[in-house]
């Protein structure tokens, strides 16, 4: 498998790490309640198709990025740079 | 205070030829990582220009030439290969003794490291003056192309025993196979 990553370029998948899905990006206020915070820590889709999830190119540019990858083919459709798609 | 003996990271085991590619290590006076403030960019490659005649580098590439490189490391940071610099404006951090340093030189370089590294390193994509961090079997690494038929490479200094081992057995492979 290889990422685009938006640095880089095409790279192997052995320079990356698998963090989770981008749900970790859209972070609950500390005071929206239980419920927000046990979806926000605990409960993930497991979607059979696209999803969004966080890989960290540590042997390359130390970037993390916000991949989109089909489940069901591993098609990689899109990576972007995390720190810009938070802004 | 007892005379101390310098010793290189690859001290007793470079350079090796094996076939056509010649593997040996090389020890520049100083490496420092810089790292711009935000905003600074562009000031610290003029200041950097003018001290070492060689601008920051962009993403995955070098500058600069042999003595004085300037090579990309990461996001927002690069390795500054030779000269010693004090640059205003970056964070910095004397990495001197941090790093083995080795060049790859032959015909047959780049058959040598495609047996370890992930990067496609074709003469059309991998050209003189890029520069990008990978792997060089397990282990982390700074890859330079620095001539048509050279590469350098930076790895961790603890790591330099099992690089060259790594190196040499993949010339070999690549020698036997001519």
């Amino acid at each position: 498998m290889r990422i685009p990553c938006p640095i880089c370029g095409e790279r192997d998948s052995r320079e990356f790490t698998y963090k989770g899905a981008a749900v970790a990006m859209q972070r609950p206020d500390p005071d929206a309640g239980a419920a927000a915070w046990d979806d926000y820590l605990h409960l993930r889709d497991n979607p059979a198709g696209e999803t969004r999830e966080l890989w960290y190119h540590g042997a390359g540019c130390t970037g993390w990025l916000v991949v989109t990858r089909n489940t069901l083919t591993h098609r990689i459709l899109a990576a972007g740079l995390a720190s810009e798609l938070a802004r | 205070m007892p005379r101390l003996i310098a010793k290189s990271a690859c001290d007793g085991l470079l350079p090796v030829t094996i076939g056509s590619v010649t593997l040996s290590e090389f020890s520049p006076d100083a490496i420092t990582s810089l790292a711009p403030f935000n905003g600074r960019a562009a000031a610290v490659s003029g200041a950097l220009k003018s001290a070492i005649g060689a601008g920051f580098p962009a993403a995955n590439r070098c500058t600069g030439k042999a003595g004085a490189r300037v090579a990309w490391s990461g996001i927002g940071q690069a390795l500054v290969i030779g000269p010693r610099v004090e640059i205003d404006g970056a964070a910095m951090t004397d990495q001197t003794d941090a790093w083995a340093c080795l060049a790859l030189d032959g015909a047959r370089a780049g058959e040598v490291l495609a047996r370890l590294c992930p990067l496609d390193l074709r003469d059309s994509q991998f050209k003189t003056g890029h520069a990008a961090r990978s792997l060089l079997g397990h282990m982390t690494g700074l890859f330079l192309r620095t001539g048509a038929r050279r590469f350098e490479l930076l790895v961790f200094r603890s790591m330099a025993q099992t690089a060259v081992h790594e190196l040499t057995g993949a010339m070999t492979s690549v020698d036997a196979q001519a």
